[in-house]
């Protein structure tokens, strides 16, 4: 029926003259209702569209309508819910049984099991596969017999997963973890379907998934029709028809669509147009903290800022800068000043608190103080290293460097390093060779407190680019995540938090928001913790 | 003319070498792709040293350059980070782009040299003047300028076209951007063959023909403008393969998935294969572009032989 309309529609296009052709195909479909089927801006995904592989929001979006996983964090309030799994029980926090609810398929019919979860974390964690995410099954027993730190893989499957019967399977963990439940939420613990291991170039082509939604056609680098799959049985069945996902180039196109009525959701309304959305859509404008902070971290494997004193020069820098000011007038609201580590979208029983106090508040006397008193900057001199290709980093770059000359008074004592492209500034973090401030961006994988300070700041952690160590930082760490108690675990990440206050290995700038518009067709548009739409519950009509 | 084309073909050789190598090492300094792929994330050293074998990035420039070459000539070109194939990104992306430049040439020809001719024909005239006025004040409007604020009024104010074009990328949603992207180079047609035209209108072969009685219509397309275009030909040959290739701009504000698309995301992406690939396509179409302007050159002045 839909079909036929659009066919209709095409041809009248066709007949007419040049540039009169009007908006043709306009919002795609004139249908509303349970049926009614929304188009939505996205971008090329980076990698081939595999749970295991996918570490960017534009994968992450499509994986979130096809696939279901044992755990998925409540939209609102990012609470870990029980999806496929019936129980994951543990009486150490190290060995978990879990069990699968009956009843679940993929939408090629076949039954979601036990096996369907382990292959697909063997496949993910294998080393010959090249999963993006492949360290995500790093705590399991047998990580290192399939993805040996160099060398050829010496098992294909890890030792720690065990099938105990269709619906049943045994995790052994190689450390006590308490919170690893929690953390299942995350894209990469989804369960994969046989043919994704037998026909890996079709699934590919099509991907096949347990959630609410099917492909319907996929056309890469261009766009991906998804439609609802009725033989869904899970709680969370798709309240629309299904989504059209197209791929933009440059959002400002996507938002101008969006204006024109071509287009029903936009979920990055660009910079240039933030000043404009207001008046352009009225209360469809989202805005909302996300599980992402921005910060600049200090090259502590540089002696001249790792030594006694630093930490006050450190302390220093953070007070010269003027948070309040910089998100208002480059980010126009959409960042929000920073106050912890972590991110207000956590909440309070989250482990969210401003820890941080008076170390994160503007204040240029006591900036110039601290900073005399550290013993000054380190030849006199600071300066800011980031990409600068996109997210408007430039221009707070060089606010956060106006705010520390205005602050210490002595002439342009703070400079920025530009780097063109994400890829270089990636190479001389991950090489370490900056020796001033860099930005550091981090989006959370799950909604844990543990995910924003354990890769960061631990000893060795893996996005720890700043080489920070303290032992104190590391005990209390490890100590949460022997916590059984979730609650007390917390706790006792913040007391690391604390440490991280009183060191200020890295100056929280602000948190990111996640940002969405929207047309007048659709109702019950919100956005998760990672910023991606909430497809599933959208209305359309 | 058979000896010439072959011997213009066969200089191809070496200038196809040289670029490809160029653009490869340019390319290679930008520096490492892989950390890249795993955003903000530490990236796994196995799986790193995994993806760098496999894209060769751990042999040297030379030996990476030689096996990509290799690769080349077997038909292959390479994949693109997100599993496409090259040659199946080119199939995709050269279309639209074809049709996208097609549509800037005609727009090009038909208003640029219509509007030449009339302005050379009243030289002096307020008319002339006029146009002169106009062809500055389009030339010196950047690209980015005219496709946002042209792309609004049309596709947003007024509503006439769809401000965006669609995957398909039919030729009557390109004729807006086709306008944005022919403009520049429409004024310097207007105002080349105005200079020519002016100049061959007073030549001693148009005073001839005006005198053996022919009329009027016929001395200026036959005699006129058939001298008179000679610039205009080398100038649009040129222009060809710089719209190819440099509809990156416009090809952004109206998202279509061309050629500039995928180099765009080609360079962000750091992906070598992608880059060298497409602009090596592009390198041949200037060097055809060329051939077929010098060729032309005979066709259009009967004095121009080659040998």
């Amino acid at each position: 029926m839909r079909r036929a309309t659009r066919h209709a529609k095409w041809a009248a296009c066709a007949t007419a003259v040049a540039l009169a052709a009007t908006a043709c195909g306009g919002g795609d479909g004139g249908t509303g209702g349970a049926d009614g089927v929304l188009s939505s801006s996205w971008g090329d995904p980076q990698n081939p569209i595999e749970p295991a592989n996918t570490n960017e929001v534009q994968g992450g979006k499509v994986l979130d309508m096809l696939f279901r996983g044992l755990k998925r964090y409540d939209p609102k309030t990012g609470e870990a819910r029980d999806m496929v799994a019936e129980k994951i029980e543990t009486t150490d926090s190290q060995n978990f049984t879990i069990t699968l609810k009956p009843g679940w398929k993929f939408s090629n019919g076949e039954p979601v099991t036990a096996t369907s979860f382990t292959d697909a974390w063997n496949y993910g964690a294998h080393v010959e596969n090249k999963q993006a995410n492949s360290p995500f099954f790093s705590d399991i027993v047998g990580y290192e017999d399939v993805h040996p730190a160099s060398g050829p893989a010496k098992a294909k499957t890890m030792r720690g997963l065990v099938v105990k019967n269709d619906r049943t399977f045994t995790v052994a963990l190689k450390e006590k973890f308490s919170s690893w439940p929690e953390t299942l939420g995350y894209q990469a613990f989804v369960p994969l379907p046989k043919t994704f291991f037998t026909d890996h170039a079709a699934w590919l082509a099509k991907p096949v998934g347990n959630g609410p939604y099917t492909v319907e056609s996929y056309t890469r680098g261009s766009g991906m029709k998804l439609r609802r799959w009725d033989g869904y049985t899970g709680a969370d069945k798709a309240r629309n028809g299904g989504v059209d996902l197209v791929v933009y180039t440059d959002n400002n196109t996507a938002y101008t669509d969006l204006i024109a009525g071509n287009l029903d959701l936009v979920d990055d309304v660009p910079a240039q147009q933030l000043k404009n959305v207001r008046n352009d859509l009225g209360d469809r404008y989202i805005n909302q903290p996300a599980l992402i902070i921005q910060t600049l971290v200090f090259p502590l494997y540089r002696p001249e800022w790792n030594k006694p004193g630093m930490e006050k020069v450190r302390q220093g820098l953070s007070r010269a800068i003027n948070r309040d000011e910089i998100t208002k007038q480059i980010f126009q609201g959409t960042r929000t000043p920073a106050k912890d580590w972590t991110s207000p979208a956590l909440g309070g029983d989250g482990g969210y608190r401003e820890i941080c106090g008076d170390a994160c508040a503007y204040d240029p006397a006591a900036a110039k103080r601290l900073i005399e008193e550290g013993g000054g900057l380190p030849g006199g001199k600071v300066t800011l290293t980031s990409n600068v290709d996109t997210g408007s980093h430039r221009a707070w770059m060089d606010a956060v460097c106006n705010s520390v000359n205005n602050a210490l008074g002595r002439g342009a004592v703070c400079t920025v390093n530009p780097i063109g492209t994400f890829a270089d500034f990636r190479n001389q973090q991950t090489t370490f060779k900056f020796s001033g401030p860099f930005r550091s961006g981090w989006q959370a994988d799950y909604p844990l407190i543990q995910n924003f300070l354990e890769p960061l700041y631990y000893t060795g952690g893996s996005s720890n680019y700043g080489k920070f160590s303290d032992k104190e930082f590391d005990g209390l760490v490890d100590k949460a995540n022997r916590e059984a108690d979730q609650a007390r675990a917390v706790k006792d990440f913040q007391a690391a938090e604390q440490i991280l206050a009183d060191q200020m290995p890295a100056i929280p700038l602000w948190y990111q928001n996640g940002s969405a518009g929207y047309s007048e067709r659709l109702s019950d548009v919100t956005l998760n913790q990672f910023s991606v739409p909430v497809y599933d519950q959208i209305k359309v009509g | 003319m058979g000896r010439y084309v072959i011997r213009r073909l066969l200089q191809m050789i070496p200038v196809f070498i040289g670029s490809t190598f160029l653009i490869f090492f340019m390319v290679y300094a930008l520096g490492d792709p892989v950390a890249a792929l795993f955003g903000d994330k530490a990236p796994d050293p196995a799986t790193v040293a995994r993806i760098r074998a496999d894209l060769h990035l751990d042999q040297p420039l030379w030996k990476q350059y030689l096996l990509y070459m290799g690769a080349i000539f077997q038909g292959d070109f390479g994949t693109a980070f997100n599993g496409q194939p090259v040659t199946e990104l080119m199939a995709s992306a050269f279309p639209v782009t074809l049709r996208l430049t097609v549509v800037a040439i005609v727009i090009e020809i038909v208003i640029g040299i219509t509007l030449g001719v009339v302005s050379g024909l009243k030289r002096g005239r307020p008319l002339d003047t006029g146009l002169l006025v106009l062809t500055l004040v389009v030339i010196s409007v950047p690209t980015f300028v005219s496709g946002y604020l042209l792309q609004f009024l049309l596709g947003v104010k007024w509503g006439w076209v769809r401000p965006s074009v669609s995957s398909d990328a039919r030729l009557d949603e390109l004729i807006l951007p086709g306008v944005v992207l022919a403009l520049v180079s429409l004024a310097y047609v207007t105002r080349l063959s105005r200079t020519s035209i002016a100049e061959n209108v007073r030549a001693d072969y148009v005073r001839t023909a005006v005198a053996k009685g022919l009329p009027r219509r016929r001395v200026v397309t036959r005699h006129l403008l058939r001298n008179s275009l000679i610039p205009v030909v080398t100038f649009i040959g040129a222009d060809i393969g710089a719209l190819m290739g440099g509809a990156i701009v416009t090809e952004r504000i109206f998202n279509i998935h061309g050629v500039g698309y995928q180099l765009y995301q080609g360079i962000l992406r750091n992906n070598a294969p992608t880059v060298v690939g497409f602009v090596t396509i592009l390198v041949i179409v200037f060097l055809v572009a060329n051939l077929l302007v010098d060729l032309l050159y005979a066709v259009l002045d009967p004095r121009i032989r080659y040998a």
